[in-house]
Formats: structure tokens, sequence, C-alpha cells
């Protein structure tokens, strides 16, 4: 029998389809209970809603979107690289601010003076991705070594090092500008500067340079995911850790380098701003790590799916601004935000569902074709 | 799927272990061993908060509600669903207690904390149990969505001004204390060895003890008993050991599993008002710290048993109570006991040839003497840190023969 | 006869499934105090049927009646109530419970959690013989006492007809006759016993009247005196059953495989196999008998690296202990795991993504470090129509192949890397007589090509007929040699409980 497709892939409308709609409705959901909630405080959600377009279709705005998009981009990848084998880095928050905090302490340093600013860029992104996967290094060391599980470590060092980080910074190394009140690791030379993309006319704004590196990332995570044997080690421990395992896959070396890779990730998160905006660390730095989670969730780990939930996100914290303005209470974009992570995950288990149960129920009516007889599962052998 | 269950059953002989249970004899040597240990540091570091009445006072404190996030995570583990949204329910609590006691008095604020726990629960329950989302998944989306929900709720009610803390809660659930208790304080002041630690210790958990927490600590054994000598308990039980056993002898397991999630959310949201209401009397964003995730550590080096999460829940709480007073002082002192454990423990592993712990403990044993030595205070925030650091260092270090329920995290369909 | 008091009555039972029809027009009638077996090959719709009858699943169409009076389920506690228990093929057993809590669970009301209870247990256990300490943990029970525990279980809910569902499946031949003892105490006592199977000698042996079922529905009702097992087969298959015979031999003197001292420990130290030695040559079939949980499974994974172990490792001349198990299958291991679903597939991907699995770095999976789509997806078009995989297509999900589909995508996955040696763990077990025959075709053939087999198999028949030579593993180690030409499946049987020397005789 010789019904299988040969060649091209085709594309699975009724496995696809419910996994499109799914997000869709739970941004309906989302707005709907939101839209409950303003009306309990008396407030227009239409109003509202119009507003945060409108607000949020301006240029201006539009460049800030896109920054806080790259932001939670790099580090929604970070998270999906652990989901994806069913690894659980709650802790890309700790590995982001440790990362991009040693990164500043050493670029700005006074004995690194000499080095030239392209390189100095060069040498933080590099340090970050180190101090990152060190970070993480040690969650999944305890994981492989001790059995302790990553979801707790990670947030235990997510704590710790948001405290260590804050003991360098206010007792040892942190300098603090003229004119400034708080605490930073000193202002980089400007040659090291990383300078802004004009990519949104009607608008002197630019774009943080680490635009392109997140477009790239996302780009690498779909090749290495999707197209490399370590990604498919990877998807296949996810899907399956025992087949994994039977097929060869080194459960404790697969741990430890989705872990290094995610920490490494996670390292870059703050990076935008730091090079592009502030030009130095300081304590006002976190929280992405933790939102990235939500977007990850938001794109299912998908390359081009995290994007828009990135961008998603960016717009619903931009437009805060713009209903505090208006006397309409911006907490509101934080229930819209977790009613739609909540809604989003469930609606993608229903889809995975729906979209499952219509493929049995293909093959079975293929396959009975083949077998003359009603229950399908009872073939000739000749 | 966790990739948990491939580490450890993949890579590890089939046969399982059992669970490790202690004799009252062995508890008790061990409360005196603790006693003698803190003693000693007392008297050789000269570190009188490491026992006194007002340390001890705040380590009950702080122990509670982490006892009581961690006997949310042993209702929902012990029915088979993995709960890490109980930081998110805790938020509820907080919010939903002091919210209460502000509006009708502090035992319907008490209650009401409790049902926005409950609520918490719930959807966590419809996410993982009817509709099969990932527990972990489900857990993170829970502490997404709850703080957004209470910094909404605080705007909504108590305005712009209020939208990350509210009034002062003026009325508090009475604090009782044992008769007579007060009159071992002049044996405290003494500093006398090992007396005047007993008469701190006493004072600390006699004297001005809220009703909340009294009801907290009897929640410990109500637990026991009600899991593992009632009915209900043991069908709830059932479907987080084989929820398929469970369905063929005709029970509904998506019911039970329901029960233990929304009680584990209903003890969360108790431990969220404890904290808003009883340890402090004002409700602040934020104030739950990660407590729900060391709540959920102490239940897993309790081998999910009430016991054992009791214990580990005093453990972490007395870490974190000593930043209150003099942590920097105490903590320093304390090194000496920790070393001296730490020490002990690598020359135990050793002995039955477990090189890998015998090693790190050695290390970690070591490092604890050279910062002793090396300063006389330690930086506060690393004071801050120790409850995480403790947390790390237990899971790391305690011997792995724990025994979750058999199909604790585990997806659950029926027919399935 | 008609004139006998009916326990259970089913007309016309239809139930559909996504796409195809599990039961239609199902009719069968069981009298009181008889042990009534139900036949019929893997995937005929046995089990299906009978989760209709004990409310697990109801039936789109159809009565059931029992004792006369028409019924409706909508869980199993509404059979529970009218007197119908059931003992599942895989035991509903919470492991970390004690054998009493197990017992009463769900039947609390009956004699409560305590004193009661226990008495009550001990009560029936000593009334059928059924041995059963209350107060075991179960994950300490073996596999028979297991079982027993499952038929407590419904008794002390007061059941008056029990549903066993292939209950010999993991018992040794010894066993088997105990528990039809025990099913026969049954009958005395006035009960009435489904028994459901597919092993026809056992079935007329212990059974008064027998059902046949052939794709989903009843085709005859027949008396065990008036039917030999192969008419019974014929009814069954409804053609001639195929045999597993492995014909001539074409054992080389080449050792491909060769094992020894291999240990492997649990986690308390003690050894789960102990000192296991065996060679395989080319064009060898080895067959290791033993009853399931003695040590088969550990000592495939060993092999395969899956699991620490000491002793050494030789495959076709260089030893390769300490390598990974992607090494070694690189080297030439091929293996088809007991479990598919656990170990064999990754059920929510496409055919073509577990065309890779398992050779992630071979030619024509990957070029590099990287995944050849065009090759796995060109080469899994091919296996699809070689191995007769029954798909619309190499995009669909693995899940919704049946079982037997699965198996033959994972056949035609290992064989197509020539394996020098191929690990096979129950290759056909809960697959249909078509594809069971494909499988032990292909296997036949490619040891005819020079490919080394380690089998590892609960059917003893397939045993028998596809090994060149046996050995029974019991307690972790290998205690006894057959020859497969002169044992029977009792003297293995004997061997398989741990009750024999070096060689069986024969």
């Amino acid at each position: 029998m010789t019904t299988a497709a040969v060649g091209a892939r085709r594309i699975d409308v009724g496995k696809l389809l419910p996994q499109l709609i799914a997000p869709v409705v739970a941004l309906v959901i989302a707005a709907a209970i939101s839209s409950i909630a303003l009306l309990i405080s008396d407030k227009d959600p239409l109003v509202a809603f119009q507003h945060m377009y409108e607000f949020g279709t301006q240029p201006d705005q539009m460049v800030e979107i896109l920054n806080k998009a790259s932001e939670l981009y790099i580090a929604a990848v970070a998270v999906a690289i652990g989901f994806k084998m069913g690894l659980f880095n709650i802790g890309v928050e700790g590995q982001s601010k440790v990362g991009a905090f040693f990164a500043g302490a050493l670029a700005s340093a006074s004995f690194m003076d000499w080095m030239p600013g392209g390189l100095r860029i060069v040498l933080i992104v590099v340090v970050a991705m180190i101090v990152g996967a060190a970070w993480a290094s040690i969650a999944a060391l305890l994981k492989t070594q001790r059995g302790v599980s990553e979801v707790i470590s990670t947030l235990m060092l997510n704590a710790i090092g948001g405290l260590v980080v804050t003991w360098l910074l206010n007792d040892h190394w942190g300098v603090t500008e003229p004119g400034a009140q708080i605490k930073t690791t000193g202002i980089l030379p400007e040659s090291s500067w990383m300078p802004g993309l004009p990519i949104i006319s009607g608008t002197d704004q630019k774009v943080l340079g680490f635009f392109a590196i997140a477009v790239v990332l996302g780009a690498a995570y779909w090749f290495v995911i999707n197209r490399t044997r370590f990604g498919f080690d990877l998807r296949a421990t996810g899907h399956n850790p025992f087949a994994a395992v039977a097929s060869g896959v080194n459960a404790k070396r697969m741990v430890i380098t989705a872990m290094l890779i995610s920490g490494a990730v996670a390292g870059l998160v703050n990076l935008p701003r730091m090079l592009g905006e502030s030009h130095t660390y300081t304590e006002g730095f976190g929280g992405i790590g933790f939102t990235g989670i939500a977007v990850a969730l938001l794109g299912r780990n998908h390359p081009i799916g995290m994007a828009l939930g990135a961008i998603l996100w960016g717009f619903l914290a931009s437009s805060q601004i713009i209903l505090d303005l208006d006397g309409i209470p911006k907490e509101i974009i934080l229930i819209m935000q977790g009613v739609t992570v909540l809604s989003v995950v469930i609606a993608y288990e229903l889809a995975a569902r729906i979209g499952r149960r219509a493929q049995q129920r293909r093959v079975g009516v293929a396959t009975a074709t083949a077998a003359p007889v009603p229950a399908a599962v009872v073939e000739e052998s000749k | 799927m966790s990739t948990d269950t491939m580490l450890s059953e993949a890579a590890q002989p089939a046969v399982k272990p059992r669970s490790r249970r202690m004799s009252t004899g062995t508890i008790l040597l061990i409360i005196a061993g603790a006693l003698v240990g803190l003693s000693l540091v007392h008297q050789l570091a000269n570190a009188p908060d490491v026992t006194s009445q007002g340390a001890i006072q705040a380590a009950l404190q702080a122990a509670v509600p982490l006892g009581l996030a961690g006997l949310g995570g042993l209702w929902a583990e012990r029915a088979g669903v993995v709960n890490i949204g109980l930081e998110g329910q805790m938020i509820l609590g907080t919010w939903f207690g002091a919210w209460g006691s502000l509006e009708f008095g502090p035992w319907i604020g008490l209650l009401i904390g409790i049902l926005g726990g409950a609520v918490g629960g719930l959807v966590h329950a419809v996410a993982t149990v009817t509709f099969g989302v990932d527990h972990i998944i489900s857990g993170v989306a829970m502490t997404i969505l709850a703080p957004g929900v209470v910094r909404y709720l605080s705007y909504i009610t108590w305005g712009s001004a209020g939208a990350t803390q509210s009034p002062q809660v003026v009325d508090q659930v009475p604090r009782i204390s044992v008769p007579g208790i007060n009159g071992l304080k002049g044996l405290e002041e003494h500093q006398w060895f090992l007396v005047s630690d007993v008469a701190g210790i006493l004072r600390g958990l006699l004297h001005e003890v809220s009703l909340v927490t009294i009801l907290a600590v009897l929640l410990i054994p109500l637990t026991a008993w009600l899991l593992w000598k009632t009915a209900f308990g043991l069908r709830v039980r059932s479907v987080g050991e084989d929820p398929h056993a469970a369905e063929s002898l005709g029970l509904n397991v998506y019911r039970y599993k329901y029960y233990g999630v929304v009680i584990s959310g209903a003890m969360a949201g108790l431990g969220g008002v404890y904290l808003s209401t009883v340890t402090s009397a004002i409700y602040r964003e934020g104030q739950t710290g990660g407590r729900g995730y060391i709540g959920l550590a102490a239940m897993i080096f309790g081998n999910w048993r009430p016991g054992g999460l009791a214990v580990g829940a005093s453990l972490f709480g007395y870490t974190d109570a000593l930043q209150l007073r003099r942590g920097s002082e105490s903590v320093h002192a304390l090194l000496i006991l920790v070393g001296a454990l730490l020490l002990a423990l690598a020359v135990w592993e050793f002995i039955r040839r477990n090189r890998l712990v015998a090693i790190a403990s050695a290390v970690l044993g070591v490092l604890s003497y050279v910062l002793f030595f090396s300063v006389d205070k330690i930086p506060t925030a690393m004071v801050q840190a120790a409850p995480y650091i403790t947390v790390l260092v237990v899971l790391a270090l305690a011997a792995q023969r724990l025994r979750p329920p058999a199909a604790d995290g585990k997806p659950y369909r029926r027919g399935g | 006869m008609t004139a006998d008091p009916l326990a259970v009555e089913l007309k016309g039972i239809t139930k559909r499934f996504p796409g195809v029809v599990a039961n239609s027009d199902v009719n069968l009638t069981v009298r009181k105090g008889t042990i009534h077996a139900i036949v019929g090959e893997n995937g005929a719709g046995k089990s299906t049927l009978m989760k209709i009858l004990y409310g697990m699943q109801p039936p789109d169409e159809g009565e059931i009646l029992i004792e006369g009076a028409p019924v409706r389920f909508s869980s199993p506690q509404g059979a529970i109530k009218v007197g119908i228990g059931m003992v599942h093929q895989h035991f509903m057993l919470a492991d970390n419970f004690t054998v009493m809590e197990n017992v009463v669970l769900g039947a609390e009301k009956l004699h409560g959690i305590g004193a009661r209870a226990r008495a009550k247990i001990e009560e029936i256990s000593t009334r059928y013989g059924l041995d059963v300490e209350p107060d075991t943990l179960v994950e300490d029970l073996g596999v028979g006492d297991r079982q027993r525990v499952e038929i407590l279980k419904v008794l002390y809910r007061g059941a008056r007809i029990l549903i066993l569902d292939e209950p010999t499946a993991v018992l040794v031949p010894q066993e088997v006759d105990e528990l039809f003892g025990n099913l026969r105490e049954l009958i005395r006592e006035g009960l009435t016993v489904l028994f459901i199977s597919h092993k026809l000698d056992e079935v007329r042996a212990v059974a008064d009247d027998i059902t046949v079922i052939r794709r989903g529905t009843t085709v005859a009702s027949v008396k065990p005196d008036q039917v030999t097992a192969r008419q019974l087969a014929t009814l069954m298959v409804g053609s001639e059953l195929p045999s597993p015979e492995a014909r001539e031999s074409t054992v080389t003197d080449v050792p491909v495989l060769v094992v020894r001292g291999l240990t492997v420990r649990g986690a308390d130290g003690r050894p789960i196999v102990a000192d296991a030695s065996f060679t395989i040559h080319k064009g060898e079939v080895v067959g290791i008998a033993g009853v399931e949980g003695n040590g088969q499974a550990e000592l495939a994974e060993a092999v395969m690296g899956m699991r620490a172990s000491t002793g050494t490792v030789e495959l076709d001349g260089v030893e390769i202990d300490g390598w990974d198990t992607r090494r070694r299958r690189e080297a030439g291991l091929g293996y088809i795991p007991e479990d598919r679903h656990r170990q064999g597939l990754l059920l929510d991907a496409p055919l073509w993504e577990n065309r890779i699995l398992g050779h992630q770095t071979e030619p024509p999976n990957a070029r590099g470090f990287l995944i050849n789509v065009g090759g796995a997806r060109r080469d899994t078009t091919r296996i699809v129509a070689e191995y007769d995989v029954r798909t619309p297509g190499i995009d669909v999900a693995a899940v919704a192949l049946s079982g037997g589909n699965q198996q033959k995508l994972i056949v035609g996955r290992e064989m197509s890397h020539q394996p020098k040696v191929l690990i096979a763990a129950h290759p056909t077990r809960g697959v249909d007589v078509g594809a069971q025959a494909a499988i032990w075709d292909h296997i036949r053939n490619a040891r005819i090509a020079g490919m080394g087999v380690l089998l590892i198999s609960a059917d003893l028949d397939e045993l028998i007929g596809l090994s060149d030579s046996l050995k029974v593993i019991y307690g972790g180690r290998l205690v006894a040699d057959a020859d497969p030409s002169t044992v029977t499946p009792e003297q293995l049987g004997v061997a398989m409980t741990g009750a024999t020397g070096e060689e069986i005789a024969s």
C-alpha cells in the first residue's frame, strides 16, 4: 500500500488551524475579562482599547514597543530552549541580571581603558553570556548530580543572584555618577554605545541596535531546533524522555548543554538597554526574565510565535502610559497579560487535543478503506 | 513531561527507595542535638540572638507561612498535581486577607484570605486537571496572573496611592501566652549554657502566640490524620499514586484531584493571610518574596510527609528570621555550627563511599570556617540570601532517597 | 440448556471510535456459575467489549442484561453495584499502597478502612484460598500475588460476575494452573467468570463455554469439547494462524555479540542482573525466557548502554564497554524496546521524525551535524511501503497509527540500518496477527543475512518457534539452557520459576 505522501511536505490544515485559532481565542477572552474589570471600576473598555491602539501606532511608540520586544524576545528564546526539552529554566531572570552586571562592571573597569569601543561591545556580549551560562550551570549540576528540581533551584538562584548583584553594586563596585542618585557600574565610553537603527519612519527615535541581534538570534534558534541533530535530540527529549534515552540521547549531557545555552542567551537579555540606552548597569534592570516565560508560553516556543508575543507584550506594556494619562487604571494591563497567558496555555492544550483527534479520525478512515471490514485494526497480511 | 523522570528512572536502577520514617527517639535526639549545638554557638561566639526569645518568635512566625505553603504543596502533590502556583495563591491570600481584615475584622479576613487562595487553587485545577495543561506551565501562568489581579484590586480599592500597599490593619487576631511563661525572662538573661537557651526558646514559642499560629501548627497533624487515616485521604492519595487504579474502582479521579488542589490553594492562602495580618499588619506588594517556592522545597525536603515538611519549614524559617534581629552577627556565629555539620556529613558520606557529596560538603564546611575567621559580620545581602542558600544546600546534600507520589505531575485523562 | 439462568446477556452492542468501529452487533449469553471464555486475536475488540460491560465506556447501540434485568452504566460504579467486577490485564494496583489500602479504596463504606476491613479481607482470602496478607506493600508482591489481590478486590465488593482480561498473559504455566484452581473455587461458590484470552489451549482447558470474536463482532459460540484448537484458531482469525517456525538453521560459528559476566545493580546494591554470560553468533537467534521482572528488561538496557553495568560486552570483536547508547547503536546494535509507546516512539511527532529516532547521526537522516530532512522523508516513504505500514502519509503523528503499524515502523527503522545484532524485546506484543507474521518474517530474513538476534519475549511459542537457542533468566541469573527443537512450553515454564538445574531435560 503506497498512499504515503512523497516529496514535499503537506501542510496539515486540520492540525495547524486549531493551533492558530488558539491564541486569538485567548486574546478575546483576555479582552473580555479586562473589559469586565474596567466596567466594574466605571471605565469604558472601548475607549480604553481605542486609546491604546491610537497610542501604540504612533511612530515614537512603535520604536519603544520594538525596544521592549527585543529584550522580551531574547528572554523568551532563552526560556524556550529549555521548554523544548521539558526543562523549566525559571532562572532567566537571575541569569540575565548576573550576566549583565558582571559584563558591565568589567567593561567599565579602569583597567579596561585601553580597549577600543567595538571590541568592548564584543567583550560585554561574550562575558554576559559566559556569566549567564555559569549561573545556570549551578542549577544544571544540582539537577544532574543531585536530582534537585531545576524549578526550585533556579527560583532560589534568582533570589540569590539578585542579592549578590545588589551587594556588589552598593557595597563594592558601584559608582555614583555626578548628579545621579543611584549606583551604577559606571557609564561606558561613548565609543562602546551601540548605535540605534532608524527603521521606523516618522520619528527621530531609533530602535535599539540589539534589535538586529534579536532577529538573528531568532533565526539561529529556528535553525538549531529544526535542522540540527542537537535540536532533534532536544525536541525528542521534550516529546518523550524515555524514548530519547533509548535513541542514544545522553540525558545528563542534554540537561547541562541545554541549560548552558539557555543561560548564555539569558545573559543577553539586559544588553539591548545597557548597550543602547543606559550605557551602564543599574538596579533598575530586572523583571524581563520572568516576563520572558510568558512570551515563550504565548508563542509556544516557536520563533515567529514568540516574536508576535513579544511585540504584543511590548505594546501592552507601553500603553500603560496613555491609560494613566486618561485616568484609566494602568494596572488593567497586568490583568490582561495574566489572563492571556493562562487562557492561551489552556487554549493550546485544547487545540492540540482537537488536532490529535482529527488526525486519528483521518487515519482511521484512510486505513479503513484499505481493510474492507469496519474494525480497521484487523487486517489481512496479504 | 519533565526531565526529572528521565534522569531518575532511566538512568537509575528499577528498585525504588523506601520512604524513610524516623522514630520518635531519633527525632528527640535530633532536637536535643540541635539545642546543644545552638547553645555552644551562643557561648562560643557570644551571639545571644541565636536562641533569644525574639529570634525564636521571629523564627516561628517565619516558619508558619513556609509550613502552610508546604502543606499546600503536600495536598496538591499527594493528589498528583504539582502546584508551583503556590506563590500566586499566597499572593492572593495576602491581599484578600488584608482587605477582609480591614473591612470585616480579623476572623472574617482570615476566611476571605483562605478563600482567595482556594480560588487560585481552583483556577490551577481547571487548567491542569480539566484541560490537562502541564502543571509547571499552569503554575507559572498563575504566578504571572496573581500579582496583576491584586495590583488592580489594590488600585480600585485603595486608589493610586495604595496601588502597592494597604492601609494599616489595626484589628488583629488575638495573641495568647502560657501563664507565667514570662517568668523565664530572668533565666534567659543570665546567659547560662543551655539553660538560658531553653528559656529563650520556650518563651519564644509560648509567649504572645497568635491564635492563627496555633491553628497553623495544628494543621500539620490534622493533615496527617486526614490523608492517612480517613477514607477521604485514601482517595486523595490514590489519585496521586495511581489514578487509573482509582478510576477502575469507580472513583471520580478529577473530583479528588480538584479537592487536593483547592485545599492546596486554601493552605497557601492562609499562609498569605498570615504574612499580611499576623507577621505584619499591612499588605505590601512582593510580601511573599518567594515563600511559596521555599515552602515547596520544605515539602520536598520532608519527603512529601507532614512531619518532614514541618522540620523543613522550621529550618528554612529559622534562617529567614535571622535577618530580622542582628542577622549579620547571628549568621556569622552560626557558621560554626554549619561548618561542623557539613564536615560531619562529609565524614559520614565518605564512609558510605559517596565521594561527590563528601567532597562537596567538605569544601562547603571549610568555606564556612574560612568565612567565619576572615570576617566579623556577614553582609546584609548574604543574610537575606541565607534561606535561599540553605534551601539549595539542603536539597543538594540531603539523601536523594525521596519518594514522591508515583503519578505526581503526570497528566491524567479519563479512560486513557 | 436455555433453561439455565443467565448471568450476562448482551444484545446488539455497537461501539464506534473516531474513524473505526470497535464493536458491531455483539451478542453474548453467559450462564450463571460457569467460566465463559471470550477469545479473539489482538485488536478484535474483546477489551472494548469488556470495558463496555464494566461501565468504562458507554455503548453506542445495544442492550446489556444482568441476571435478566436491563442495565445502563455511566461509570464502573454502576457495574460494581450490580455485582460486576473486573481484573484488568495491566494490574490496577498502587505500588506504594498496602494490599488493604488497594482493596478498600472506593469501597470504604462497606467495612471501613480499619480493623473490620482487615478481618473481612482475611476472611475472603481464607474462603477462596487466595493467600493474601492485608498489610504488605504491593510493590513487594510477585505477579501471581498481585493477581490474587485483584481478584480479592472484586470479591470484597461483593462481585458475582468476574471479568478477567487476559489473566494468563503474565503468568508462567504453573501459576496459570493455580489461577484456574482459584477460578474453579469461585464458580463452585456460584460466581460467574468471564475469561478473555487468545491462548486457545488454556481456554479449552478451563472454560465451560466459548464465544469467538472477530473484527469486532461475535462470530461463534462453541463448547470446548466440541472444537479443536485449530478449529478455534480458524474461527478466530478467519484463516490459518501463522506459526513462528524458524525453519532451517542459519547459525554460523562466528560470534557477533559476546557478553561476559554482565551485572546490573539496583539502588540498594542488590544485583538485578547477575553475572550473565552468553554468545550470539552471526545468523543466530538467542531467546531469553523468563517471568517478567526477572532482569530481562535490565539485561537488554545494559547491552544497549542505557543502564550502568559491570562485565564486558563485545560486538563483532570490539569491546564496547563504556560506550554510550549512541555509539553502540552506530556500531551496529538495533533495538526494539519492550514498550514502544514509552521507549520506541515520539507519539506526537510525525512518522518521518520517528524514523530518525535512534539513528539521529546516521545517513540518510543526518548530514554532518545537520538533520537531512529530505533524506529522512524519502526513506520513511520507502519503509512505509516496504514494511507495509498502513498510513495515509508520513506527516501523520505516530499516535494515530494502530499498534501493529507502529511496530512495523519501528522494525523497519531498525532493520534499515543493517544491525549486526538486534535486541528485540517483545517484538510482537499487542500487535495483530498480520503484523505479527510480517515481523517474524523480517527477523527471519535478517537472520539469514547474518544478523544476530537477542529475543526477549513472554510468548513461549514465539520464543520456541523463532530461537536457535534458549536461555532461562530467573532472579537476574541465566539459570538454564534449552534446545528449542525439543523443549516444551511446560518445561520452559518450570525452569522460569527457578526450579531446574543447568540443562533442561527433554
